[in-house]
């Protein structure tokens, strides 16, 4: 009896951390496949690119949990890089004022969806369709359609600057930040029970729009946080920044073991999905395998990741 | 061989979960006959027609359809044996057209293609018959009155040659004037050979109509009659008849000042002038028929559904909830009826289905929570209620219907209320979970809460209440205090007797 128990008790541990499996497994092969995997410069650059999908996956993540769906981020990303690099350029102002500002914008775009959502009754869906092509084009407007060039020694000081490199950090604290917020905060756990049964919710005296309206804000200010990220690595804000983000962004919560009917989710397992998902780039992109092939296998492996979730679900509930 | 019966359900028996809900009841039906099926709330007659249409199976019994034993496994078997069910929720699609939705399951009849010249005209041959010759079969289904909605699912049960009809309270959304309607179609189907069974809790109904009644209670059959030997009071008492045990704990009643008046609350179409008052320490019960606008009153109250006017008193204030988080800052808890669609996070933790009403208590000005605590609380909370679980992080749908019933309460409990509705509060709990949610409403009424209970169990109101209050067609058809508290008296307010 207890040997079994125990083996139910190392089960359900891997059930719980299969998205970590995943990784874990992902990283012992990229290191057979590829010598230069596990080098210092390859890891950096992965960290470097991916500072910004993270971002965006967790404020995915947040919208994900309430039963809703953010397609804008990726179209707010352009609307960050542009509006940074416009201003830098243009009003010669600090970088990191104009990063403030085009998170400001970004929460402006992510409460227009929110708003639609929670006041409007529309869906997440249709809402952030909506603002996903308001925000495109609005980038587009801004730029003139031709990507902003910024002075070398601003904006990239977000990239490196003495040896470091603030973007990993911010998005390293941001991290935190979230995984925190998600388990200890009164919101954390009021977006989480969204999800859950939003009825139950209202009766017991919580007024759910507000927080409805709260994640899209959330999501719309990291989205356009990543946008300047993407913007201080190439010096250039362009209208083109982010496209197909979301969708990178909804897998990666998925893979993490969210559930796109809300209540299910984790902020450290999406980074981790987003992780995930770049391993497989990037060690397509060292074996040089071309890029269209790429996207194929990319769908396979989330289809894979997904199966995978959707099995230990079931066992979940047997249990 | 012509059969006597149409249809036999002999000894019929169905356990769900190990919980009888029927045992040995059987309904004999003679063709043309319009057969009556009563009892009270939970008796058994939703059940038994479920295992008519094949949504349900049988444990034990036999199904008899025109003199041959039948299989019905599934609602495909019952159509092709000729039984139809129509319930209260119509399996209509209210886009499509009148035609389309007689003949929804077999459009194309005549061929891979669908005729709809002949479908419109074979569509408005069965609405003659029926004596609807003003419904056009082009029309879409959702623009309909409710009533006529009825005739096409009528109508599209007598294109599948129905043999057998069951109409579950047909009437409870029909106006006066559709129901002689209704009542005249029925006959017309009698009169055709057609067999009827009738669901309905209005009695008067059962007389005017019905050839032979079939009374059940608790999943029990208690006895077949012609209705023209009985009267209302006859069938009352065969639908009660029944001893209160010692289900109910015994209490303290110490009974205040008033703390909530309500003066002709109109809210939407159900509650239209309701007037009632609770005291400090009250249980106040409120009984009906399901549909008389009991829950509707308490949501309005709540802050839930608007408030089109009246006026409410809550501790000498005079005030309207806009919304349930102004209620439950003023210590008014409701406790919904349907625990897992509006009650209970199923999917979460214990722990955070108990503080959601109650977040304040165990977080700190930055909305920060402090687990810790928190599970202290919880722990404590829930075992001065008895609740049986293995963790605070389990999840709620691991646990018994009892025991979810009691964290749903223990929500409620943490937020502090002087005043708490329970909507039907021990709807699918077992027996020994019923006594302790009674004893849990009887301490905090000893604490000077005042109680509303709404129940279909009159036997539930009997034993707990210190008054009850009888709703019907969105008002209050008669208050009952406790002395004269009795099955008779709340059914004779209840169906208007």
């Amino acid at each position: 009896m207890p040997k079994r128990m125990m083996n139910n008790g190392v089960k359900k541990l891997l059930i719980e951390n299969n998205t970590y499996l995943i990784l874990l497994f992902l990283f012992i092969i990229c290191s057979f496949l590829s010598d230069t995997f596990f080098s210092s410069m390859n890891i950096r650059n992965i960290l470097l690119q991916q500072s910004a999908p993270i971002l965006v996956a967790i404020g995915m993540l947040f919208v994900v949990l309430t039963g809703g769906i953010d397609l804008s981020v990726g179209s707010i990303m352009a609307v960050g890089a542009a509006t940074t690099a416009i201003l830098i350029r243009d009003l010669k102002i600090h970088f990191l004022l104009a990063m403030m500002i085009s998170i400001a914008v970004g929460i402006v775009f992510g409460m227009f969806t929110g708003f639609l959502v929670a006041y409007g009754k529309f869906q997440g869906f249709v809402a952030s369709l909506a603002t996903m092509t308001i925000a495109r084009g609005s980038a587009f407007v801004l730029t003139n359609g031709t990507p902003v060039k910024v002075e070398i020694g601003t904006l990239d000081n977000l990239v490196k600057k003495e040896n470091m490199f603030p973007i990993i950090i911010i998005a390293l604290a941001i991290v935190v930040i979230f995984a925190l917020v998600q388990k200890f905060t009164g919101w954390g756990r009021i977006v989480i029970a969204i999800g859950s049964n939003i009825t139950a919710v209202q009766l017991a005296g919580i007024r759910t729009k507000r927080f409805l309206l709260s994640v899209y804000a959330v999501s719309g200010a990291l989205a356009a946080l990543a946008g300047v990220f993407v913007a201080a690595r190439s010096s250039t804000g362009s209208a083109t920044v982010g496209q197909g983000q979301e969708l990178d962004a909804i897998a990666a919560c998925v893979i993490g073991g969210a559930s796109l009917a809300g209540g299910r989710g984790n902020v450290i397992k999406t980074v981790a999905g987003a992780l995930v998902l770049a391993l497989i780039g990037n060690i397509m992109n060292l074996m040089a395998v071309p890029s269209y092939p790429q996207d194929i296998i990319k769908g396979f492996i989330i289809i894979a990741a997904v199966l995978l979730q959707i099995a230990t679900n079931r066992s979940e509930e047997t249990v | 061989m012509q059969s006597e019966y149409m249809l036999e359900m002999n000894h019929i028996t169905k356990h769900f979960y190990g919980v009888k809900a029927l045992s040995d009841v059987s309904l004999k039906i003679k063709p043309g006959e319009i057969h009556a099926l009563v009892g009270e709330n939970g008796a058994g007659k939703s059940t038994l027609m479920k295992i008519l249409s094949g949504a349900y199976q049988k444990d034990g019994g036999q199904i008899i359809v025109n003199g041959e034993e039948a299989k019905i496994l599934s609602p495909r078997d019952a159509k092709d044996l000729g039984l139809a069910v129509i319930y209260q929720e119509f399996m209509l699609a209210p886009d499509l057209t009148v035609a389309e939705n007689i003949f929804i399951d077999n459009l194309a009849a005549s061929g891979k293609f669908i005729n709809w010249k002949d479908l419109k005209t074979k569509a408005k041959q069965q609405l003659i018959k029926l004596g609807f010759d003003d419904i056009d079969p082009g029309t879409r289904v959702g623009s309909l009155s409710v009533a006529y909605q009825q005739v096409i699912e009528i109508c599209k049960c007598l294109t599948r040659n129905s043999r057998v009809l069951v109409l579950d309270e047909p009437t409870a959304v029909l106006t006066f004037s559709e129901i002689e309607k209704l009542f005249s179609v029925i006959q017309q189907l009698k009169n055709q050979g057609v067999s009827i069974i009738y669901i309905s809790h209005r009695l008067e109904e059962v007389f005017e109509l019905c050839d032979s009644v079939t009374v059940l209670k608790d999943g029990k059959y208690v006895d077949t009659v012609p209705v023209s030997t009985i009267n209302k009071n006859d069938l009352v008492s065969m639908m009660i008849g029944r001893e209160i045990t010692q289900l109910f704990p015994t209490r303290d009643a110490r009974i205040g000042k008033e703390i909530l008046k309500v003066e002709d609350l109109k809210a939407g179409k159900s509650v239209c002038g309701v007037s009632f008052s609770i005291r400090e320490g009250e249980i106040v019960g409120f009984s009906g028929l399901v549909g008389s606008g009991r829950t509707e009153t308490m949501r309005a109250l709540f802050g839930v559904d608007n408030v089109d006017s009246g006026k409410v008193t809550y501790f000498g204030e005079e005030i309207l909830f806009k919304n349930p988080k102004q209620a439950i800052e003023h210590g008014f808890g409701l406790l919904p009826e349907d625990r897992k669609k509006q009650g209970l996070l199923l999917s979460q933790s214990i722990r955070m289905n108990t503080t959601l009403a109650s977040m304040k208590k165990v977080k700190n000005m930055f909305d920060i929570i402090n687990h810790k605590k928190e599970k202290a609380y919880v722990k404590e909370l829930l075992a001065s209620i008895a609740t049986k679980y293995s963790s605070t992080e389990e999840n709620a749908n691991s646990l018994s219907g009892g025991n979810q019933q009691k964290i749903a309460l223990a929500k409620w409990l943490a937020a502090d209320c002087r005043c708490v509705v329970f909507d039907e509060p021990t709807r699918g709990v077992d027996v020994g979970a019923k006594t302790e949610i009674y004893k849990i409403m009887n301490t905090l009424a000893e604490n000077g809460v005042g109680i509303i209970m709404i129940s279909s169990e009159m036997t539930e109101i009997i034993g707990m209440c210190d008054r009850a209050v009888v709703m019907r067609h969105g008002t209050v058809a008669g208050e009952v205090d406790r002395s004269n508290l009795t099955e008779q008296s709340l059914i004779k307010f209840a169906m208007g007797v």
